[in-house]
């Protein structure tokens, strides 16, 4: 029996020997990288340090970012973020990102060429599944497996049944990849892929660039997912070309490897969706929404975040202006994102727009800062979460879309469809 | 490891934002953590709960974030343990990691009622419904999470791989 591209990564980094691999064997595996951020980092730290181990295992492979709550919004927040720096400092972490040069994580970790194809990640922060989009295998941990794994280069992973999602057909007009995800959460819902690793594939995703790619394996987790995979291929090759010198192997799946299941998408079916509150399951078309008045858009996060979300963003407000009742707040992913966006005047289209600009944050996709809902308050959201209570007061209300549908609905006032207010 | 207390009844996906929501998470303190336990959710719990008393909820508990502050609250407040009909992954491993007991069993969250006294034993896997005077079998562990279990968690167990020089290192990768 053949396998899967996530066993053919898995089976090349097992510490010791194992003559075969298979899903539902326990296992221990060497890491390519490890990463945590300002809000799981303070925990690794703090559990490190009770190993007795002085010395991390290796400071070129350990990624520290503050994304979360920085710029430091409080005291306290502050204080995780000294701890995190306090660390890199006495570990002579060198990819420690602090404010300045910081973007959020998973926009900025393949932007400086940290991952290749073939490479295992283990991150604690869940959407770390992101990086399957350069056929890597990454998979969200917790704080105490990073605590482990930057002693040791080692972590704990049980592995995965494979499935493999097939998408076929020609996209409409302004659906993007967050449609295609969000369409696909639907269909299997929240717990579709729980603790099985996803394989992305057919024409459709072929086609799609890296920053599509992203946004669609960045959400594998919200199906349950262990990682979300795309084959690396000439996309893959180009991308990386600008950002690295690291040689990496291709794997592929083998042709008679075995799937848990196989789930098939016509996505020339599939309209811009927007997924109401409070579980990313709960998906329809923008068009059927009804009339849903909101408060409030946020376009960015480590799903939407990239230079091509804010392109199609620039597009949809060239000329227009954020409804009067709309507070809209635009979030490039990194600084590298910010920089170019500001070149080619996307910065300038948002704020002439009346959308409020940030420095790259995680801020307001998970009710920290920079866009906390007050109560009754709802928001158009390019985030992945709309859990009760996510981005603010519990009685607050999250419908996630893509950025074509976010930038129509703060146009509008009310969610709407691109065509509503481009016509 | 055994203990014994009342049944706090919850349904599917309880996400990690509902066991404790992100704005307490600028604190890594677990006291001031479990003084949040389940907030999103239930105001009540934090307050109400006593120590041993046993979380039964439905499908796919602690979905979402990754957030170690999850199974640290709850365990921090004194829960004996969870009890569901299955767990997202990473709460999973990180509730093992740190040493909360999780247990799965459809049968026991089908047939508790919220305030049921429930008694566990992790050794033999046996769950009792005290109130309904009954028992079941929970979904049993592979040995190395046993074992995790058993030690306390990953950095208990670590610590003593290391005292034994068994701790392998990916170093030289």
């Amino acid at each position: 029996m053949g396998h899967t591209l996530s066993e053919k990564i898995l089976a090349a980094h097992i510490v010791g020997e194992q003559a075969s691999l298979r899903p539902g064997d326990l296992i221990e595996v060497g890491v390519d990288l490890i990463l945590a951020n300002d809000i799981t980092a303070p925990i690794a730290i703090r559990e490190f340090s009770r190993l007795g181990v002085e010395k991390i295992f290796d400071p070129e492979k350990v990624v520290l970012v503050a994304d979360h709550f920085a710029p430091n919004k409080d005291i306290s927040s502050a204080e995780q973020c000294l701890i995190m720096s306090r660390f890199a400092n006495a570990q002579n972490i060198s990819h420690h990102y602090a404010v300045g040069k910081m973007g959020i994580e998973h926009v900025l970790l393949p932007e400086q060429g940290l991952v290749v194809p073939g490479d295992l990640v283990v991150g604690a922060d869940s959407h770390t599944c992101t990086y399957g989009a350069l056929g890597a295998f990454a998979t969200g941990v917790g704080s105490t497996d990073v605590a482990v794994g930057m002693a040791s280069g080692c972590a704990w992973l049980r592995v995965p049944e494979s499935m493999r999602i097939i998408y076929r057909g020609q996209m409409r007009p302004w659906v993007t990849s967050k449609d295609l995800i969000l369409h696909t959460i639907g269909k299997i819902g929240v717990d579709g892929a729980r603790y099985r690793a996803i394989e992305f594939v057919g024409p459709v995703v072929d086609g799609l660039s890296m920053a599509g790619r992203f946004t669609m394996a960045n959400m594998a987790i919200e199906a349950g997912a262990k990682a979300g995979l795309f084959r690396s291929d000439t996309t893959t090759r180009a991308y990386l070309a600008q950002r690295t010198n690291r040689s990496y192997p291709v794997y592929h799946a083998d042709p008679d490897a075995e799937y848990s299941s196989t789930v098939e998408i016509d996505v020339g079916r599939i309209e811009p969706q927007v997924a109401f509150p409070h579980i990313p399951e709960n998906v329809r078309a923008a068009r059927d929404a009804g009339d849903v008045k909101i408060d409030q858009v946020v376009i960015g996060s480590c799903t939407n975040g990239r230079l091509e979300d804010l392109c199609i963003a620039a597009d949809v407000f060239r000329g227009r202006k954020v409804h009067s009742d709309v507070r809209c707040i635009i979030i490039p992913g990194s600084q590298e994102v910010y920089l170019s966006a500001l070149r080619r005047g996307f910065i300038e289209t948002f704020i002439t727009a009346g959308a409020a600009v940030s420095t790259p944050t995680c801020g307001p996709c998970l009710g920290g800062h920079m866009g906390v809902l007050a109560s009754g308050e709802r928001a158009v959201s390019t985030t992945n979460r709309n859990f009760r209570g996510r981005m603010g007061d519990p009685a607050s209300e999250v419908y996630l879309a893509g950025v074509p549908v976010a930038a129509a609905s703060a146009i509008a006032g009310r969610i709407a469809v691109p065509e509503e207010v481009t016509r | 490891m055994s203990a014994e207390g009342r049944a706090w009844k919850y349904g599917d996906n309880v996400d990690t934002d509902a066991i404790i929501p992100a704005r307490y998470l600028n604190s890594s303190d677990p006291t001031e953590l479990a003084s949040h336990c389940m907030e999103g959710i239930d105001k009540e719990f934090a307050r109400g709960m006593e120590r041993g008393d046993i979380i039964v909820a439905g499908e796919n508990f602690g979905c979402g974030s990754s957030r170690e502050h999850a199974p640290l609250a709850i365990k921090e407040a004194g829960v004996g343990c969870v009890i569901a009909k299955s767990f997202a992954r990473i709460f999973y491993r990180n509730a093992l990691n740190i040493g909360l007991v999780i247990l799965e069993s459809v049968p026991v969250v089908e047939e508790t009622k919220p305030g049921d006294r429930l008694e566990f034993d992790l050794a033999t896997g046996w769950i009792t419904n005290l109130t309904r005077n009954r028992s079941y079998q929970a979904v049993s562990y592979p040995p190395f999470m046993q074992e995790l279990l058993a030690e306390g968690g990953l950095i208990e167990y670590t610590r003593k791989r290391i005292a034994a020089g068994r701790l392998p290192s990916c170093a030289s990768r």
